[in-house]
């Protein structure tokens, strides 16, 4: 009986609340006008925003990407000629009058390492991921028509997309972007005089980053909202997929360090136009002291930056750890094991996710005795971080397991967060950081644990929803090419990098040429930068792939292709702007009943409890 | 479409609070709406947690830190040497427009239209009374008495001395007599012609001797400045040496000017949220929505919010 009256009420009642007064007489639906600007540019539903989204993840990936291979050919063969890149890089390819040979200057190599870093950190990792599947997910996993505030939605994305404008702008600058690393540390991103990047380069890198944090906070308090308010009936906390805690804790924690990070941005921006002090005491530059600015610290804006930057870390991996739950699970076709174990782990992750930012910073002069209690709780993380990864194990183990490329993409995303998780315990260790800081271990360790780690869960991603995006398939032939290249090809990549960071080889040199001691290492230079070049270009393969199968895809026929148990299957294929032409389903389940009964492969989270039967997971 | 979960079912009229979390409700029984200005709320209290953090680390730092009885003892119509009655007065009126921005909200959820526009009005005329007191307090610093952001004439002394005569400045040696018109008054001061230093005698805005030429360790002082010059008096130490004030930490004028200037903007946000949000009370927009106003009540929320964070800055600025 109440039953029917939800159903009225979720069809046109939904006037009777909400200050929202001038859009009440829009319908649900796929009612939207049908011009190009209003569905595919200021789109407010979710659906469309999360292919905005990706696909400008995916192009600043390919930028990002390409970037690493110019900087790779400068470490693989120094000296070679690389005058064939004049074209691309105009005069930041030196050419040597007298021989004709061209050298990457050595200021964009700078300039290159560090726009390689922000861009795969901001804008793929964190806007990439989060912001593709957050948006894609969130309200189609828990049953809502769109996110809260559908306009604030759209604001992040193009906020995110003004900021990636302002940064690809300063791409070419005459005196090149910023060059003073991802983590902008004064004085290189505060004194002009510091390098060419720190001129104009730095200034836009800094506008950029602050318009990412509008976007971010935006986004973020979207997120969290939507998924506390809008949950349809029966979807309780404890029935949430993997996912959604996942995007609702990452969220959260952006919500709280980001504004951290803009504090310190605030400050960068008045120490470079204004001639304030926060972040400089006792600067020289080519032996002249810079008397007039004293008195501030550039260890503050470390503790700043880094109060971000390590939950920015589990911003960018506990996203892919709740797609790769969820995909294992699936493809496993076995629940999830240790549902709230898997909860409760992702929260005590975000918890010790910011007391323990200082391990960045163990060589910048800090305290010793401070190191001290950020070893302890660093090295608690491995705790949960170890719950979840032997839960992934257990939950494939036994299972019926469907070896498609999103099933091999979370399950490389285990093998890659437990071989980067390792190294992690090496340099979470103060003593091991003063041998280990700096080197190519490190280089090693948070590409493999976070990038590697990161992409793979959003590859899993994309080759699971693809059809839930665009209703068609991705081409599985591809997609298991894809994924074997990029497997065996990070490894070859950063596998040796661990070797060499033992050996002392430091990162951000250009060059090592000068140093005799490191020449031994020219052959596995060599081998790394080869099989970069070749991973790159099996990721080409995945946006040939990508683009290929939106139009020319298998054809997805099924609602539930996956055989699913979660709600963002039970919508019509081509969904419109409000998911379900019906009524919104209810919840009655938590979502991974599959193979509970023998004759019941799997049961949707629709479909009510028998009598007597349990909830799982509870 | 975004209210769907948001409409009150009929059995959730009764509902029980172990229900709230089981989904098609609202667990805090709040709108989304204010829900997001609670988050809001939330990560703007980290962004002003980062800079408080950030004058704390700095100012524990220093060796000399300017004493805030000492700096803020200046108010409007010539009154000196009253230390913090300009800012209490600034504070009590913010705190005041707090009251009255509660009163609206109350009268919003009367849907008493009148009543919150008079409520909102006051509110902003606290606020920008606040502003404004903000803006002289700048002014006296900038223009009267020479903190900018990157000069800073208040310190306390780290040692105690005792201020020189221009007597005993013209014994110091290798030092050139030097008769200069600063702020229309011919000033005498003996300059350096080893450094460049300019020793100068302590005198206060009118030219009088200070009355004691003796200081104790620990004491304020405040740099003489006149016409964009700062005239650092002389003194000897207790051993003998003969010094000029040093100018005080740079950071404390960044750090005030940067985080008041930051909240004094919030205020001025605040004032034009609550100014469009008065005249769509007017026009009768939120009356339509049958919500209580609930945009008086988020701006509401708003507002508290920049009440609570001055306090904060009242008390890292001004009281410690």
């Amino acid at each position: 009986m109440a039953d029917t009256t939800i159903l009225e009420k979720d069809l046109h009642g939904a006037h009777a609340h909400g200050e929202h007064g001038h859009d009440d007489h829009d319908h649900h639906g796929d009612r939207y006008q049908s011009a190009f600007i209003d569905n595919y540019m200021f789109s407010m539903d979710h659906k469309t925003i999360a292919k905005q989204f990706l696909i400008t993840g995916m192009f600043w990936a390919i930028i990002g990407a390409a970037m690493s291979i110019i900087f790779r050919l400068q470490l693989g063969f120094p000296g070679a000629d690389m005058s064939w890149l004049q074209p691309l890089l105009g005069g930041w390819i030196n050419i040597d009058p007298a021989t004709g040979t061209g050298t990457l200057s050595q200021e964009f190599y700078y300039a290159l390492v560090t726009m390689h870093g922000t861009i795969i950190v901001f804008f793929v990792l964190t806007a990439g991921l989060s912001g593709t599947f957050s948006n894609l997910l969130i309200p189609l996993q828990i049953g809502a028509r769109d996110m809260a505030s559908p306009l604030m939605n759209m604001l992040s994305y193009w906020f995110f997309f003004l900021s990636g404008l302002v940064m690809f702008i300063s791409l070419f600058l005459n005196t090149g972007p910023f060059s003073g690393g991802w983590t902008a540390y004064p004085p290189l991103s505060e004194l002009p005089q510091a390098s060419d990047g720190s001129k104009a380069g730095a200034t836009m890198w800094i506008m950029s980053l602050v318009l990412f944090v509008v976007s971010v906070l935006l986004g973020g308090i979207n997120y969290i909202t939507t998924v506390l308010n809008m949950r349809t009936k029966g979807m309780s906390m404890f029935r949430l997929p993997l996912t959604i805690w996942a995007f609702l804790v990452t969220a959260i924690i952006g919500l709280l360090s980001f504004p951290v990070l803009a504090s310190g941005f605030f400050m960068v921006m008045l120490d470079r136009t204004l001639g304030t002090s926060f972040f400089l005491n006792e600067i020289y530059i080519a032996d002249t002291a810079l008397t007039e600015r004293v008195g501030g610290s550039a260890i503050l804006y470390q503790h700043l930056f880094w109060f971000l930057g390590h939950p920015e870390v589990y911003i960018i991996i506990l996203p892919a750890m709740g797609i790769v739950s969820e995909v294992l699970a699936t493809h496993a076709r076995k629940p999830i094991f240790g549902y709230k174990a898997m909860v409760f782990s992702i929260l005590a992750i975000a918890f010790l996710s910011f007391i323990v930012w200082a391990h960045h910073m163990f060589m910048t002069g800090m305290n010793p005795f401070i190191s001290n209690i950020f070893v302890i709780f660093t090295l608690i993380i491995a705790v949960p971080s170890a719950v979840k990864v032997f839960n992934w194990i257990a939950t494939v183990w036994g299972g019926a397991v469907r070896f498609n490329s999103a099933m091999l993409f979370s399950l490389g995303f285990v093998s890659m967060f437990i071989s980067g998780g390792l190294t992690g315990i090496f340099l979470g260790n103060a003593a091991i950081d003063i041998q280990q800081h700096d080197t190519y271990f490190v280089v090693a360790h948070f590409h493999i644990v976070m990038g590697v780690a990161a992409f793979f869960g959003m590859y899993a991603g994309v080759y699971h929803w693809f059809p839930r995006m665009y209703g068609r398939f991705m081409n599985e032939f591809l997609g298991k090419l894809h994924f074997w290249g990029t497997m065996i090809g990070a490894y070859c990549v950063f596998g040796p990098m661990h070797y060499l960071g033992m050996a002392g080889v430091p990162r951000r040199y250009y060059s090592f040429e000068t140093f005799n001691a490191f020449s031994e290492f020219d052959a596995m230079n060599q081998f790394i930068t080869i099989a970069a070049i070749i991973t790159f270009f099996f990721q080409i393969l995945f946006v040939v792939n990508f683009f290929y199968s939106i139009y020319k895809g298998k054809k997805q026929t099924e609602m539930n292709p996956w055989e699913a148990t979660t709600l963002e299957w039970t919508a019509p294929i081509h969904a419109g702007h409000g998911n379900w032409e019906g009524a919104i389903p209810h919840v009655h389940r938590w979502p991974y009943d599959l193979s509970r009964y023998e004759d019941r492969e799997f049961i949707p989270q629709t479909e009510p409890l028998k009598e007597g039967e349990k909830d799982g997971g509870h | 479409m975004a209210q769907d979960t948001a409409v009150k079912l009929p059995e959730q009229e009764h509902h029980k609070d172990e229900h709230l979390w089981e989904g098609g409700t609202e667990p805090f029984k709040t709108s989304y709406g204010k829900l997001m200005m609670w988050y809001f709320l939330l990560s703007d209290a980290f962004t002003f947690a980062g800079f408080l953090i950030a004058y704390g680390a700095l100012r524990f730092s220093m060796e000399a830190w300017p004493i805030p009885d000492f700096v803020f003892s200046t108010a409007p119509f010539n009154i000196h040497h009253a230390p913090l009655i300009f800012v209490t007065f600034m504070t009590f009126v913010l705190i005041v427009s707090s009251v009255t921005v509660l009163r609206a909200v109350q009268e919003g959820k009367n849907e008493n239209e009148g009543g919150v526009i008079k409520w909102m009005i006051a509110t902003i005329i606290g606020g920008g009374i606040f502003l404004g007191c903000q803006a002289w307090e700048w002014t006296n610093l900038i223009v009267q008495e020479g903190t900018t952001v990157f000069n800073n004439p208040f310190s306390t002394h780290v040692e105690a001395g005792k201020y020189l005569t221009l007597d005993e400045i013209s014994q110091i040696p290798k030092t050139t007599k030097v008769e200069e018109t600063i702020h229309g008054k011919n000033v005498v001061y003996y300059q350096s012609v080893v450094d460049g230093t300019k020793y100068f005698t302590k005198a206060d805005h009118n030219g009088k001797a200070p009355e004691s030429m003796d200081f104790a360790n620990g004491s304020s002082y405040l740099v003489t400045y006149h016409d964009g010059k700062y005239m650092n008096a002389a003194y000897k130490t207790a051993d003998g040496t003969i010094k000029t004030e040093p100018m005080g930490p740079k950071a404390f004028g960044a750090l005030f000017f940067f985080i008041t200037g930051f909240h004094g903007f919030h205020v001025f946000s605040g004032l034009v949220i609550l100014s469009v949000i008065t005249l769509n009370v007017w026009s009768g927009m939120y009356k339509k929505r049958q919500n209580g106003h609930e945009m008086v009540e988020k701006v509401g929320l708003y507002w508290h919010f920049v009440d609570l964070v001055w306090v904060f800055v009242f008390l890292a600025f001004y009281l410690i």
